[in-house]
């Protein structure tokens, strides 16, 4: 009796411990399960920040403004003969006289001439020398405007704020205002951007040499770690025996999979450009660092692929008298494609996105002209955002965020390809 | 012919010989009683033609390519004027190079003489021969290997077994190249690294508090002897790194912790996706971010409480790379978490414990291992960031654990000191190589003991 009374009165008091903490409990509980969310929002919302900032940023460059000039194609100031080397420059400079007839002192001509790019001249020189018969007309064209121009134009310079703080003058800002209200101001599609290579000025800056050297990098990456990865990974997976050896092989790549991509580009500096003597700055070289960064990429993700084909594939192909390689090729590494195409493309994808070691191999340098094959000096697309976002000028900001949301779209379009073929082929046995 | 085109025509070549070799076996096959009765399939003796026709000829292309630059420019230089040939080696060297530019119509550094003229003709008339025997000599082994091959087609010839080891051999040189690269990393870093440490003692690199790496370019310049204590820069390293966990470890597990555990299965599909969004993105495009937005944010949320804050703080650098590492943590993490046996987590639950009390008393301590090795492998990651750190950190090797102030990291420097134009034989550049072998043994430990911890881990529970 007494003791099933103590034991009742436990049973009792060990029920109120229990309920006593039991809020105390659902609080952390509570408090846990937010801390949860908490993350998953801060990261989401990194992710949020960091898009909205670079295409509110970028979107701009996607547009130029352009100024609409009546240039007269004067012989007299063309001068000579030659329309290749004529001079475009003064003929920019007097419609623009002609325009404000009141600019008089050297130094107001300079900074009115200062608001039309430096390459409305290539502009008007192309169009005289398609059309030489044009030589003593007049015409309206509308040429690039200088970036300063552009940015005041886009309203990133405020025109309130006194003269000295920014990079136009009063004088500058009505001569702008005034070509506005005839209508000879617009802001039209940036068609160089896309077509162009680099430029000091940014409103001549374009992609289209760095995507030519990104091109050329990938194709050369793709071309030698396919299939040198799709080979390690049937090697290792199919025929080789369990010993020290291909232990080693396989440490190996799993380490060289997290060595920093920088000590690849040391090792591209060391042995391809001094020992091999190979042209600096080519697109050579980078393919040949990066595919030595992505084959353990590759060739992981080839291995999971081979795993994944079930061993009943291959016992049936050697049942009926095939020989092992041909059981490879023939049954198992069409099964596997799928995944090792997946495999590639991702680590293709990293490819695209890598910097450092190109930086190493001199792929930096400051490059105009659209590259037109494997060993041409060059550029690519990161390494030209690098370029970019170190340049001071307000223009250059706007066009790294756009060249930023290029290169992003080519990642997410290789990323969708891979998440693509992973769903179509994907076979569960 | 130029040597592009040459291996297009060996390709063409190969093809033929494929061809070729599937009929010679066909006929073969016919005279013998029908094709069943060739050892193997006619399509192995066109390989085999193949193989014969464009490995032995690659292999002297590829040779005579390696070694016909050298030679040419010896035999160019042997033919110099004699002032010229008993230049020093490294004034030597430039006239070679303004030979060579010549040769391929780029701008000369000097004016042209007729000395450098006759060079240059010397040089492309060399080369214009070694190309064309190249080709005919390529193009003869070529055929030659093709007719070899037909002439032994028979029903004995065991074409299958020959093809598949040359296959096979294939296979092998291609595995063994992630060996090469290894020892190509090592060497070629470990080579430069000891000519470093030839100049600048080993103490004095590990140990010594000042690193300011300009040499005097001429031996009377002031104040410009250089100094490689790397300390400094260590440190900078380990404090944006440190920072950098601070950020990712705790969301990267936190999210980890409630995908797995708590998250729905809807919610998971959009969420993971959405995190590994983050871990796609170039590390170019975080150094932007956080030199032009976090960057200046930080600056200006300091100055609000008075703080002095640099514009390349290290607080800057360190957060957005924390950024960039979480989905790597939050997917290592999930790998594990999600290895632990649902037995464990049932036990737990009918004890009484709450979800939260599984996870933090059970979950978390069994998959600890499995969480360390990840943290590793993220810390090994974060040590070899570079483009983050170039573009927001700074340059200036500050020994300091403040956040708010500049400092430089290992890749930061090896970049600065390598960008632009080099001479090997200066210990500035040298030092790069150093701090790259300090770098790549580092992470090295890190990694096998990442992979190691890991592998222990998984085997625990299998």
């Amino acid at each position: 009796m007494s003791d099933n009374l103590t034991s009742s009165i436990d049973r009792h008091s060990n029920t109120d411990i229990v309920q006593k903490g039991l809020s105390k409990r659902y609080n952390a509980e509570r408090r846990f399960k937010f801390y949860g969310i908490a993350a998953i929002c801060a990261s989401l919302m990194f992710l949020g920040v960091l898009f909205i900032s670079i295409a509110s940023n970028g979107y701009g460059a996607l547009f130029q403004t352009h100024i609409l000039l009546s240039v007269s194609f004067d012989s007299d100031i063309l001068g000579g003969e030659d329309l290749k080397r004529a001079n475009y420059q003064g003929v920019i400079k007097n419609s623009l006289l002609k325009m404000f007839p009141e600019v008089k002192s050297r130094r107001e001509k300079k900074s009115l001439y200062s608001l039309v790019s430096s390459g409305a001249a290539f502009k008007i020189r192309n169009i005289l020398i398609e059309n030489p018969d044009f030589v003593g007309q007049t015409m309206d064209v509308w040429v690039p405007a200088d970036d300063d121009t552009d940015m005041l134009i886009k309203g990133y310079m405020k025109r309130d704020v006194p003269e000295s703080e920014r990079r136009l003058n009063n004088r500058q800002i009505e001569w702008i205002e005034s070509l506005e209200k005839e209508g000879r101001v617009e802001k039209k599609f940036n068609l160089a951007f896309f077509t162009a290579g680099d430029s000091r000025e940014p409103e001549l800056a374009g992609i289209w040499g760095a995507t030519c050297g990104s091109f050329f990098t990938m194709i050369i990456t793709l071309f030698l770690s396919f299939p040198i990865g799709v080979a390690s990974a049937l090697y290792l997976e199919e025929f080789a025996p369990k010993n020290r050896w291909t232990d080693i092989i396989e440490v190996n790549i799993n380490n060289l999979a997290a060595v920093p991509s920088i000590v690849f580009g040391l090792l591209g500096l060391a042995v391809f450009l001094n020992f091999f003597g190979m042209p600096r700055s080519a697109p050579l070289v980078g393919g040949l660092v990066l595919t030595l960064m992505t084959l353990p990429t590759i060739i992981i993700a080839s291995r999971a692929a081979l795993k994944s084909v079930p061993p009943s594939i291959r016992e049936a192909a050697l049942g009926v008298g095939a020989s092992k390689m041909q059981t490879v090729i023939h049954h198992v590494l069409p099964l596997a494609m799928p995944g090792m195409l997946t495999g590639t493309i991702i680590g293709m994808a990293q490819a695209l996105g890598e910097t450092a070691p190109l930086l190493m191999i001199g792929m930096v340098a400051f490059i105009v002209d659209i590259p037109g094959g494997i060993t041409d000096p060059s550029t690519v697309l990161p390494v030209q955002i690098f370029l970019w976002a170190d340049s001071p000028e307000r223009g250059f900001l706007e066009r790294t965020s756009a060249a930023i949301m290029v290169l992003l779209t080519f990642l997410v379009l290789m990323n969708a390809l891979a998440v693509m073929l992973r769903k179509k082929f994907e076979k569960r046995w | 012919m130029n040597p592009t085109i040459l291996l297009f025509t060996l390709l063409m070549l190969s093809a033929m010989g494929f061809y070729l070799g599937r009929q010679k076996s066909y006929a073969v096959g016919n005279k013998n009683g029908g094709v069943q009765h060739l050892h193997s399939r006619p399509t192995y003796y066109g390989s085999l033609t193949a193989l014969w026709c464009a490995i032995p000829a690659l292999i002297v292309f590829f040779f005579w390519l390696f070694f016909e630059s050298s030679i040419i420019t010896n035999l160019v230089i042997s033919n110099l004027p004699d002032p010229i040939r008993e230049l020093p080696p490294d004034r030597l060297n430039l006239v070679v190079n303004d030979i060579k530019n010549l040769v391929s119509g780029n701008i000369v550094s000097g004016k042209i003489d007729p000395g450098m003229k006759a060079a240059a003709d010397h040089y492309q008339s060399l080369s214009t021969v070694s190309h064309a025997s190249l080709s005919v000599i390529v193009i003869v082994i070529a055929i030659a290997g093709m007719m070899l091959v037909q002439r032994i087609i028979s029903p004995d010839l065991r074409a299958r077994n020959h093809v598949e080891r040359v296959i096979q051999f294939i296979l092998i040189a291609c595995s063994t190249i992630a060996i090469f690269t290894t020892i190509g990393i090592v060497l070629s870093v470990l080579y430069e690294a000891i000519r470093f440490f030839k100049v600048i003692p080993l103490t004095e690199f590990v140990t010594g508090l000042d690193w300011s790496p300009q040499m005097a370019i001429r031996a009377d310049q002031v104040g410009s002897s250089g100094a490689f204590g790397s300390v400094p820069v260590f440190m900078g390293t380990i404090l944006i790194s440190a920072i950098a966990m601070c950020v990712a470890v705790p969301i990267g597990l936190m999210s980890a912790i409630y995908l797995s555990e708590y998250a729905g299965r809807e919610f998971r599909n959009v969420v993971k996706p959405l995190l590994e969004i983050l871990a796609g993105i170039p590390t170019v495009v975080y150094g932007f971010f956080a030199a032009l937005i976090v960057a200046p944010m930080i600056r200006d949320t300091g100055g609000v409480f008075g703080l002095d804050v640099s514009s390349e703080s290290a607080l800057a650098a360190g957060l957005v790379m924390g950024i960039m590492i979480i989905p790597f943590i939050s997917s290592l993490s999930d790998d594990v978490i999600n290895a632990v046996p649902m037995s464990l987590r049932e036990g737990a639950y009918g004890l009484g414990s709450t979800k939260s009390e599984t996870i933090r008393q059970v979950i978390i301590p069994a998959a600890l291992p499995g969480i360390v090795g990840g943290v590793l492998l993220a810390v090994s990651r974060a040590i070899g960031e570079t483009m983050i750190v170039v573009m927001a950190a700074g340059m200036a090797a500050n020994l300091t654990v403040n956040p708010l102030n500049t400092v430089t990291t290992v890749t930061v420097q090896i970049v600065t000191l390598l960008v632009g134009d080099q001479e090997f034989d200066s210990p500035k550049t040298l030092a790069a190589f150093a701090l790259g072998l300090m770098l790549f043994i580092v992470t090295l430990i890190l990694n096998i003991i990442a992979l190691v911890v890991v592998r222990k881990y998984r085997e625990q529970y299998e």
